[in-house]
């Protein structure tokens, strides 16, 4: 009896595996298929041609990715990892705590009302569009989990190592740059990387503020296109050219998230410090 | 007494409305092996706790009463600068994850941003490892990680990460009770040749080892100091009948 019961139970972990997997398999197999086919050099470095026309490129929106995360990236890392830092010396006190909950609502904000609020404080003060306010809506997005990737992994690493460290007659200050922080190094590397990720695929804050732009552009008070956005326009348009490299570019997001990912996972991994 | 380094003068300490340590009075020697014992609880590591002012590290900590070093309040001292004169060896072995054996040991210095030229790193070293016993052993692998080392190993790689820095007390809170015999062994005899320009406080749970050891014992009870003295007379002829009944092991 004992044995069926524990039959059963491994097939249905099986059944439930696989379920939850295959979608991920149906999607990975379509945009392959539709994509692959798309995706060449002259596609990765050319730019898009005028609607209607067939051929051209996505190198706009390449670059405008990479513009975008890099602004993001540029306010929201060093911030992020000084407020993770602030979060974990106060984590015992009422203030501490509040602004932990503070961060939580901040990444609980659907991405498209961070886009309206970009809107509103950056786009309309500015009087256009620009790289710089959709960038600062990614950042809106990045710094909660740069916060919180940097604070949980702080709290793990024990407090005998702060000890020994004070007892060595090292100054909290340096305690905490120099043996917390390189420590933590891996796990803040790793969260940092996921969250970069996350915000790459982000459409909805772009739609209102880097607008999108079929102009290869590096000013950042300019509209700038990028990745997702240009996935939405062209599904949006009625050219079936457009349809086409709209699969490509989402092929070529998917990879840029995953290897994301994965280089994560390697930096854990060969970083990993044992306690 | 002669020789005194340390005074401990009617000092209490504890957290929050726990009591741990009780009006203790006790006079370190120079350049010898104090042992503190007593059963799990009675405020050994606490006590050692506070003579570098670790104690005061954790939350609703207090203490009153005053401990000297050489005439010195160490309340009144900078606890940066007293914890590089009294350092401190912990229980488990915890070298610095993150740093190289050879980083390890100058690990007081390079984190604190002491700068050192290449050689003078290499003499303190190599005299460091060369003090605990460690050189022999690591001299071909200093850029290994310290936490590659054994159980051991590590521990006298951390008691040279103290002596690195010259202190003129070392405070050990059982440094050999997660090791094996032969490193405890090691450990001992290592202290005991240390003692030579340093002076000892240990904290031990292994009465033999204690006594094989120290040249005085402290023996402390549900935070009071109930027997301290040459260890050939306490392990001999203990004045106090719970000493008597500790050392004969009827309780622990």
């Amino acid at each position: 009896m004992k044995i069926f019961k524990d039959r059963i139970f491994k097939f249905l972990i099986i059944i439930f595996t696989i379920i939850s997997i295959l979608p991920l398999f149906f999607i990975f197999f379509i945009i392959l298929k539709k994509g692959l086919s798309v995706i060449n050099l002259n596609f990765l470095l050319s730019l898009p041609k005028p609607p209607g026309e067939t051929g051209g490129g996505i190198l706009n929106a390449i670059v405008g990715t990479f513009l975008l995360i890099f602004i993001a990236s540029l306010i929201s890392i060093p911030l992020g990892i000084f407020l993770g830092i602030f979060l974990y010396e106060y984590k015992k006190r009422k203030i501490g705590e509040i602004c932990y909950i503070f961060i939580d609502v901040l990444q609980g904000i659907p991405s498209i009302v961070i886009g309206i609020v970009a809107y509103i404080w950056i786009v309309k003060k500015m009087g256009h569009f620009s790289a710089f306010s959709g960038g600062f809506a990614l950042f809106l997005i990045l710094l909660p989990i740069v916060i919180k990737s940097t604070k949980e992994t702080l709290d793990m690493i024990p407090f005998d190592l702060i000890e020994t460290s004070l007892s060595l007659g090292i100054t909290y200050p340096r305690t905490i740059l120099k043996v917390v922080l390189p420590c933590g190094m891996s796990g803040m590397m790793s969260g940092i990387l996921v969250g970069i990720g996350r915000i790459s695929g982000e459409t909805a804050p772009l739609l209102f503020t880097a607008f999108g732009s079929p102009f290869l552009n590096l000013n950042i008070l300019k509209p700038i296109s990028s990745l997702p956005h240009l996935i939405f326009t062209y599904t949006m348009s009625p050219y079936d050219d457009w349809h086409r490299q709209a699969w490509g570019c989402a092929l070529l997001l998917i990879m840029i998230i995953l290897s994301l990912n994965i280089i994560s996972k390697i930096i854990v991994k060969k970083w990993k410090i044992e306690f | 007494m002669e020789n005194r380094i340390l005074k401990i003068e009617d000092f209490s300490a504890g957290y929050g409305n726990l009591t741990i340590l009780k009006n203790i009075n006790l006079e370190i020697s120079k350049n010898k092996i104090t042992a503190i014992m007593g059963p799990s609880g009675c405020g050994k590591t606490t006590l050692i706790r506070c003579i570098n002012r670790m104690h005061e590290l954790k939350k609703d900590a207090f203490h009153y009463g005053k401990i000297y070093l050489e005439n010195e309040n160490i309340f009144n001292m900078n606890p940066v600068i007293l914890r590089r004169k009294v350092g401190m060896v912990f229980q488990k072995p915890n070298p610095f994850p993150h740093m190289s054996i050879y980083e390890n040991v100058l690990a007081g210095y390079l984190i604190n941003g002491i700068k050192l030229k290449k050689a003078e790193k290499d003499i303190i070293v190599e005299e460091t490892l060369k003090k605990v016993a460690l050189w022999d052993e690591v001299k071909d692998k200093l850029y290994l990680r310290g936490t590659y080392l054994s159980g051991g190993q590590q521990q006298r790689l951390c008691i040279a990460r103290t002596l690195a820095l010259k202190p003129e007390i070392l405070l050990l809170d059982e440094p050999t009770s997660s090791l094996d015999p032969k490193s405890t062994f090691e450990i001992e005899r290592l202290l005991e040749k240390l003692k030579e320009n340093l002076t000892i406080i240990i904290v031990t749970h292994n009465i033999s080892q204690a006594s094989r050891i120290s040249d005085y014992v402290a023996f402390l009870y549900l935070g009071e100091l109930v027997e301290f003295g040459k260890s050939e007379k306490v392990f001999t002829s203990p004045t106090n009948k719970k000493t008597e009944e500790y050392l004969s092991g009827k309780f622990g």
